[in-house]
């Protein structure tokens, strides 16, 4: 069986598989790497480390965009 | 006749208006008044992704980052550090630089927070950012602000999406005279003519975002609004006439029957 952890992404928990990298979990939650940012426990992940990067258990996840603003 | 073009942080814009990408019915009409106004330089803000909804309608599907410069700002921040924050993540988003800095106060009128602003413009230049720095109309600020290395000074003309207008025209001058950098009029503009305004007062450009989004019908607004801006800068450099009390006849009193 394969354990489990819990992340907060955008201040929700979630639970994912343990080992999971930045990049499986975008692609869990169906997003565009080249389209976000991500931020872990207050630090940037730069979008050519996603794919190394491993999410512990009971990191939080910020994960944005640009949308309209002024 | 050519005019000289916008510079910042050394790219040239041969455009003078930045417009907003808030506020629109949707991106494609954002998309189309962009198109309408000329301008080559967007603001836009950076926010969490919503997860419940992964197909929802992107920004950069329908404005493309590698044609049109998108200018991060920092809308909604009140600290330094929230601002810093927020754009170290836009810089990790988008792989650029300028960003447009805003550090606000009361959210009835969004005044910037000044010492707060000073501050985050230190921090952010010394991290490597190229800061365009909203501020209020205070020609001591917007010197203090130059002095620290922004590259681009931006004082408001009214409260944010207020469209009042341009409300303290002689220190919009002042912070012109002054300024080495560009001076580019951010918040206040409410319609064509005071666009015209702020660049007869001798801005190098004009930021709106309301103004166009709220309009009735916003593409064709952005299409006034880069005239606007054209004419007021065209008005600048041409040099206006000298105001007088009295009516001077511009038929020559001589030869009457």
């Amino acid at each position: 069986m394969v354990s489990k952890m819990n992340v907060f992404i955008n201040g929700e928990p979630h639970c994912f598989a343990k080992g999971l990298s930045v990049s499986a979990m975008l692609k869990e939650l169906r997003l565009i790497p080249e389209k976000v940012a991500i931020e872990r426990n207050l630090q940037i992940v730069p979008r050519s480390l996603f794919s190394q990067t491993e999410l512990q258990d009971g990191d939080h996840i910020e994960i944005v965009r640009f949308i309209g603003g002024g | 006749m050519q005019d000289k073009p916008l510079i910042l942080a050394g790219r040239e814009f041969s455009s003078r208006l930045i417009i907003g990408t808030g506020k629109y019915k949707d991106y494609q009409q954002n998309a189309d008044a962009l198109k309408a106004s000329g301008a080559e330089i967007v603001t836009v803000a950076l926010r969490r992704v919503n997860l419940s909804d992964p197909d929802e309608p992107m920004l950069v599907d329908f404005i493309d980052p590698e044609t049109t410069v998108f200018l991060p700002n920092t809308a909604g921040c009140f600290t330094a550090e929230e601002a810093i924050r927020t754009l170290r993540l836009a810089r990790e988003a988008g792989g650029w630089s300028l960003v447009k800095l805003e550090v606000l106060s009361d959210p009835k009128h969004l005044y910037p927070d000044m010492s707060e602003t000073m501050r985050a413009a230190e921090m952010l230049i010394n991290d490597g950012f190229d800061v365009m720095v909203y501020c209020s109309d205070d020609p001591v600020f917007a010197k203090k602000l130059e002095d620290a290395g922004c590259v681009a000074i931006m004082p408001l003309g009214a409260p944010i999406g207020s469209g009042l207008g341009i409300q303290n025209q002689v220190n919009i001058r002042l912070i012109v005279e002054q300024s080495s950098v560009p001076v580019i009029v951010d918040a206040g503009v409410g319609t064509a003519s005071e666009a015209a305004v702020a660049m007869e007062l001798g801005c190098d450009a004009i930021i709106t975002n309301t103004a166009i989004a709220e309009a009735k019908d916003p593409v064709r607004m952005a299409k006034a609004m880069k005239h606007a801006v054209i004419a007021g800068r065209e008005a600048y450099l041409a040099g206006r006439m000298a105001r007088k009390l009295y009516a001077d006849p511009s038929s020559p009193l001589g030869g009457l029957i």
